[in-house]
């Protein structure tokens, strides 16, 4: 059994950001392992630009973004496993991992961070109904296959779902020669940014539909040939004689993403269903001591150099524990998410851990201008902020002090109010 | 007055862009704000992102980038230019694939090290 101070599972940005973090603050013994052949997980695909505005200061393409990741490991002490599976990890730091080169190992680690970052829901999480031709795909694996392996998947192309992914494919399809027909969104608003509503539908007069979903996929000679769209109601159900058909040949499905948490749940990690992540402290440990997560597989962030500071957080958190140099618990406040909140991160404050202040991330119900965040303890308003404007596309983050932990009982909520104009 | 979201930063700013008043810019949070409100409405560019062919790599496409904005109107004839290209492995991030692509002052550069491909038939 080989022996590691840290072992992180997932090489992408949020791995290779824990890494280097925690080889930054002095340990040696580092492990990454990665399922596919590099490193970079999915940035390797997004070869659009947008990324490391708040981390570089500087606009780069996925690749660009990731490359500068790669290079930094390769002036530091820290191991790769690649085309290496992770099989399963235990509460006492062991992690069971397959692969061609090596056969099946366990190794065991002092610490552990979980970077496997998120998967692409898909057409039978939704069930669309219709048939089960070819010409679905979700809009991620349409993405690598064009942008990587030199494949393109259609030339009439309906895009289901709004979110980031499927607008840039929508731009991308459109590049390459496709006519992207529409794209189709069952909210009465986008998941995207709007600057991606912008440079990737409006640059190229593709048509959003808001609050219509597609009602039916129909084939010929095992090909998507028609889809059927209709607007929805306030519950979200199709509103008959709304139809209209859309002829096409592939259908793209952008229709969310869920953090990848098998072996988390397997290690008997305590998650939160409302992130699909696991539930963790301020220093991003999880339920289980020494076991600690970040990025994507927390929960769904929308920008990469957010991804980078939190996994920089896991990463010294990390080193920390390995070293034995984390400062004692205090009392833990636990975060409950109030009206209009879907969720937190983190979800429980050990106040001994932080500083000065601690900053919450979190996402709103639905989209609010002029608003309120609210910080209660029972009756009592512990803390008041102001937002212009917030959206469930956009995460929204809040800090606050150490004291205003302490007058809470134990548990805080976070809650969003609309300001009457 | 014309309503338009900056793209320059994913705050998305919803800027006013006054045409009658030397594009004055309100609205936008930072300075970079004013130069996309300006330039969106006399002449939109942007930085085109796609792939080209890539020979003896373990995969069959290179990701490209422009090194500065483009017009927006010429993004479809750069395409089209690109579709012929075909580069060699091993590649390194900066490469130049074209230098002053069709005299936008551009240059299309490679955006991932590449390297040949480490085995046959994979």
């Amino acid at each position: 059994m080989s022996d590691y101070q840290l072992i992180v599972v997932g090489g992408g940005p949020a791995g290779m950001a824990a890494a280097l973090q925690a080889h930054e603050d002095g340990l040696r013994d580092i492990l990454i392992i990665e399922r596919d052949h590099d490193l970079g997980g999915i940035l390797n695909q997004c070869i659009h630009n947008g990324f490391g505005l708040h981390h570089f200061k500087q606009e780069l393409t996925g690749p660009e973004y990731a490359g500068r990741f790669i290079s930094m490991l390769k002036d530091t002490s820290i191991k790769v496993l690649s085309n290496a599976m992770v099989l399963q990890i235990t509460a006492d730091h062991q992690v069971h991992t397959v692969s061609a080169e090596h056969g099946y190992q366990v190794l065991q680690g002092k610490a552990i961070v979980l970077a496997m970052g998120c998967r692409e829901r898909t057409r039978g999480a939704i069930a669309i109904p219709g048939d089960r031709p070819a010409g679905v795909f979700t809009a991620g694996t349409a993405q690598r296959y064009l942008n990587m392996e030199g494949y393109m998947v259609g030339k009439r192309v309906l895009i289901l779902g709004s979110g980031d992914i499927g607008l840039i494919m929508a731009r991308r399809m459109t590049l390459e020669g496709a006519e992207v027909l529409a794209c189709v969104e069952l909210m009465p608003y986008s998941g995207g940014l709007k600057r991606n509503i912008v440079q990737c539908l409006e640059d190229f007069d593709i048509p959003l539909y808001l609050s219509h979903t597609i009602t039916h996929i129909k084939a010929e000679n095992g090909r998507v040939c028609q889809a059927t769209v209709a607007q929805v109601d306030e519950s979200r159900c199709p509103i008959p004689g709304t139809e209209r058909i859309f002829e096409c040949d592939t259908v793209l499905l952008s229709v969310g993403l869920i953090p990848e948490n098998e072996i988390s749940r397997e290690a008997g990690i305590c998650m939160d269903p409302r992130t699909g992540g696991a539930v963790v402290y301020e220093n991003m440990e999880t339920s289980l001591p020494g076991i600690f997560a970040c990025g994507n597989v927390v929960h769904v962030h929308d920008l990469v150099d957010f991804v980078t500071a939190e996994s920089q957080k896991a990463g010294s958190a990390g080193a920390a524990y390995v070293k034995n140099t984390a400062p004692s618990d205090g009392s833990t406040v636990t975060v409950h998410n109030g009206t209009g909140v879907s969720y937190t991160v983190p979800q429980k404050i050990r106040t001994g851990r932080i500083d000065k202040t601690v900053s919450i991330f979190f996402r709103v119900v639905r989209p609010c201008e002029q608003c309120h965040l609210t910080v209660s303890c029972g009756n009592e308003v512990l803390a008041t902020f102001k937002r212009d404007r917030v959206a469930p596309g956009e995460m929204e983050r809040l800090t606050l002090t150490k004291d205003v932990l302490e007058k809470s009982d134990g548990t805080i909520t976070l809650s969003v109010t609309e300001v009457s104009q | 007055m014309k309503q338009i979201t900056c793209t320059v930063c994913p705050r998305g700013c919803l800027l006013n862009v006054d045409e009658e008043n030397g594009y004055t810019v309100t609205g936008n949070v930072c300075p970079r704000g004013v130069a996309y409100g300006k330039a969106e409405c006399v002449s939109p560019v942007r930085t085109l992102t796609t792939t080209v062919s890539i020979r003896s790599a373990d995969l069959s496409r290179c990701p490209v980038r422009t090194d500065q904005p483009v017009p927006k109107a010429m993004l479809t004839d750069v395409m089209a230019l690109l579709r012929k290209v075909q580069i060699q492995a091993p590649v390194r991030c900066g490469h130049v694939v074209i230098a002053n692509v069709l005299d936008t002052g551009a240059n299309v550069i490679v955006t991932r090290d590449i390297e040949v491909k480490r085995h046959e038939g994979s």
